[in-house]
C-alpha cells in the first residue's frame, strides 16, 4: 500500500511538474467549450431574414412577428417579389427568406392545409439547414396553438418536431463531444507517452528489474490520470452548465460513473499502444491517428453516424467513444437512466475488459 | 542453499536463448562468488545484454540453468529481483524528480521502510555530497554525478549482487576512477559486483573477467592469468585477439 502510494505521488510530480502539458490539457476543454459553445456553434443567433408576404393576412403577420420575436430570427426586410429574393441573397446579410403565398389564411381556414417556404442561403449548409428548423420549428408552435379548441386541425407544412433539443442547440452536441475528445487525449495519448517515456529514458527497465509488480506499476500510472481526467470532466460539466445552459437533466452520479468507465477504456488503449511503441513520438502519432482522428471524425460528435458511408459506420463500433458518446447525451440531454443506456454501457465495459487483457498480457511479456 | 554453494552467488550452466534461428546465447557456463568483481566483457552484440537480461529475471533462457542469490531464474524471479540492484546503460533516474525524490523512490520500490529510508537517504547525499543539490532536478545534474547517483541507487537497499550494464559510457577517466572506488566499496561490503564493460583499462579492475565472443564465453579467468595465456601486454590485447575471432558483425 506504501509502495503504490510512493509510486502514486511520483506520477503526479511527473504531471505537475509539466507545466505546459497540463496548461494545455485543462486550456483546450475550456477554449473547446467557449469556442464551441459561443463562437463556432451551429446555433444562429439574431439571424437576419426577409419576409416576402404575398398575402399579408391576421396569420402571416402572426408568424411573422413571432419568428421577429424569437432570440434567433431578425426579420429585418420585407420585400415583394419573387425577383428579389436572390438580391436580397447576394447582398449576404440575410440568411433565410420566409415566402407566404397569396391568401394564405383564406385557403389554410378553407382547405386546412398550407405551407411555408423557407428558402435558406444554402452557401453555408450548416447555418441554412439550422435556421430552417428553427423556423420550422416556430411555425409549427403556431399551428398547434392555432389547433387548440380545432376539431378538424389545421396544417402547415413544413412541420417538423425534434425531441429533447427542438431548436438543435449547438451546446447540447458539442458537450458530450467535447468531454469525449478531451478524455481520449488525457487519457490514450497522455498514459501511452508516460509510460513509453520511461521506456525510452530507461527507468522502465528499472521498474520490471526491481521487486515491483507490472500489475501495481499498470495500477499506480493510471491512478493520476484517472483523477486528471476526472477533474477535466467536472470542469466541463461546470462551464458548459453555467456558461452554455446545458441542462444534466439525468442522475449526476450516473453520469460521473460512466466518465470512470470510458477513461479506464482509454487507460488501457493507451497502455495497449504504449506496449506496441517504442517512442514517444511514434506513441503521439499512434494516438493521434489511431485513437484521436477516428474519435473526432466518426464518433458521431463531428458528423451524424447515419450519414456516414456503411464501411465508415462499421468502423466506427469500435470506437469507445461512439457509445460514450450516446451515453452522455443520453444522460445529460434526455435524462436516462442507467437502463435506457445499458446497451452502451455493457459495450463499454466489454471494451475496456478487452484492451485490458491485451494491455496486461503484452505488459508482462514484452521483454 | 546447500553448503557448498554458500560462496557461489551466480551459478550458471549451459544457458541458452534464442531468437528463432539466431542464438544470441550459446550454452554459456561460469561461476561469480559473493564479494567478487566480475566483469563481463564482449564487443557489440556477443551477447552480453541478453545474457544478463536472463540473469535479472527480465527475459526468459530458452534452455539451461541459472542461480542467482540461490534462487532459479525460470521460477524464483520474483525472489531474485529482491536480492539484487540494477542499473543500466541509461543511469536511468527520473530526470524531473530531486535528486533526493529519485533515492526516495528508488528505495521505496525497493521495499526500505520510510525511517530507514529518510535516514539512508540523508546519508547518501552526504556522502556524495550533493548537500546543495540535493532538491535540484536531476536534469541540471552533470553526467558523472547522476551516474554515480545511479550507482548509489542501485547499491542503496544493500543487495546480494548488483548488475551494472555498461555504467560508465560517456564520462571522464576521472570519474570514471571515482566510479570504481564506489564499485570496490560495495564489493568491501560483500556485494557482488557484475559489471559489462567497454573499457579494457576497467576490465584491469576486475577479480575475474570472461569475454563473450558470438554468444559463447571464450575466456574466463584473472586479468593477469589471462595475460599471461594469451601472451599479453595489457588486456585490450588479450580482448582484440579474442574478439578478432567473431563471425558475427557487431549490432
Amino acid at each position: 500500500m506504501d509502495l503504490l502510494f510512493t509510486f502514486i505521488a511520483k506520477e503526479f510530480k511527473h504531471i505537475l511538474r509539466d507545466g505546459k502539458t497540463l496548461l494545455i490539457l485543462f486550456g483546450m476543454p475550456i477554449v473547446q467549450i467557449v469556442l464551441f459553445g459561443f463562437a463556432l456553434t451551429n446555433e444562429v443567433k439574431d439571424s437576419r431574414i426577409a419576409v416576402l408576404d404575398l398575402s399579408n393576412d391576421v396569420s402571416t403577420q402572426q408568424i411573422t412577428q413571432r419568428l421577429d420575436a424569437s432570440a434567433y430570427f431578425d426579420v429585418t426586410q420585407h420585400i415583394h417579389s419573387y425577383d428579389e429574393i436572390s438580391h436580397v441573397f447576394k447582398e449576404g446579410k440575410i440568411k433565410m427568406v420566409v415566402v407566404f403565398a397569396q391568401n394564405f389564411r383564406e385557403e389554410l381556414l378553407h382547405t386546412n392545409h398550407n405551407s411555408i417556404q423557407l428558402v435558406a442561403d444554402a452557401s453555408d449548409p450548416n447555418v441554412a439547414s439550422t435556421v430552417t428548423n428553427y423556423a420550422s420549428s416556430i411555425i409549427s408552435d403556431y399551428v398547434s396553438e392555432l389547433n387548440s379548441g380545432q376539431s378538424l386541425p389545421y396544417l402547415i407544412k413544413p412541420e417538423i418536431r425534434m425531441l429533447y433539443n427542438p431548436q438543435q442547440k449547438g451546446a447540447y452536441n458539442f458537450v458530450p463531444g467535447v468531454i469525449a475528445m478531451v478524455l481520449m487525449l488525457v487519457c490514450v495519448l497522455m498514459t501511452s507517452v508516460a509510460v513509453v517515456r520511461e521506456k525510452e529514458t530507461g527507468t522502465m527497465e528499472i521498474l520490471l528489474v526491481s521487486p515491483m509488480r507490472p500489475i501495481v506499476i499498470i495500477i499506480s500510472k493510471a491512478i493520476p490520470y484517472l483523477v486528471l481526467g476526472m477533474t477535466i470532466v467536472g470542469v466541463i460539466l461546470v462551464l458548459s452548465t453555467t456558461l452554455l445552459d446545458v441542462p444534466i437533466r439525468g442522475s449526476l452520479g450516473l453520469l460521473l460513473g460512466e466518465s470512470v468507465l470510458f477513461i479506464l477504456t482509454s487507460l488501457a488503449i493507451g497502455l495497449v499502444i504504449s506496449n506496441i511503441t517504442e517512442t514517444q513520438q511514434t506513441a503521439m502519432l499512434a494516438s493521434m491517428m489511431g485513437m484521436m482522428l477516428p474519435t473526432i471524425l466518426l464518433s458521431g460528435f463531428m458528423f451524424p453516424i447515419e450519414n456516414l458511408p456503411v464501411p465508415m459506420q462499421v468502423i466506427s463500433n469500435a470506437l469507445p467513444a461512439r457509445w460514450f458518446f450516446v451515453i452522455v447525451k443520453g444522460v445529460m440531454i434526455k435524462g436516462l437512466g442507467l437502463a435506457g443506456v445499458m446497451r452502451e454501457t455493457l459495450i463499454l465495459i466489454g471494451m475496456a475488459l478487452f484492451f485490458l487483457m491485451v494491455g496486461i498480457a503484452r505488459f508482462k511479456e514484452r521483454l | 542453499m546447500a553448503d557448498m554453494t554458500t560462496d557461489i552467488v551466480i551459478d550458471v550452466e549451459k544457458l541458452t536463448k534464442r531468437f528463432g534461428s539466431f542464438t544470441a546465447v550459446d550454452a554459456i557456463s561460469f561461476q561469480v562468488h559473493r564479494g567478487e568483481i566480475f566483469g563481463f566483457l564482449g564487443a557489440n552484440g556477443a551477447g552480453k545484454t541478453t545474457a544478463m537480461k536472463m540473469l535479472i529475471g527480465i527475459s526468459t533462457p530458452t534452455s539451461g540453468r541459472a542461480m542467482v542469490a540461490g534462487y532459479d531464474v525460470l521460477k524464483e524471479s520474483e525472489r531474485i529481483k529482491e536480492n539484487i540492484g540494477y542499473m543500466s546503460q541509461k543511469f536511468s533516474l527520473y530526470e524531473d524528480l530531486s535528486v533526493r525524490e529519485n533515492i526516495q523512490f528508488y528505495g521505496g520500490i525497493y521495499g526500505l521502510r520510510k525511517s530507514e529510508l529518510a535516514e539512508k537517504s540523508e546519508a547518501l547525499i552526504q556522502k556524495l555530497g550533493l548537500q546543495s543539490e540535493a532538491n535540484v532536478l536531476v536534469k541540471s545534474l552533470p553526467l558523472g554525478w547522476r551516474q554515480k547517483l545511479s550507482f548509489s541507487i542501485a547499491v542503496l537497499h544493500e543487495p546480494k549482487i548488483v548488475f551494472l550494464d555498461e555504467p560508465t559510457g560517456g564520462v571522464d577517466p576521472i570519474t570514471r576512477r571515482q566510479f570504481w572506488d564506489m564499485i570496490y566499496d560495495a564489493a568491501h561490503r560483500g556485494i557482488t559486483v557484475f559489471v559489462t564493460t567497454h573499457y579494457m583499462d576497467e576490465a584491469e579492475y576486475c577479480n575475474r573477467v570472461s569475454i563473450m565472443v558470438d554468444g559463447r564465453i571464450d575466456a574466463l579467468d584473472s586479468p593477469g592469468a589471462l595475460k599471461a595465456q594469451f601472451d599479453a601486454e595489457s588486456m585490450n590485447d588479450v580482448f582484440q585477439a579474442l574478439a578478432r575471432k567473431a563471425t558475427r558483425s557487431a549490432d
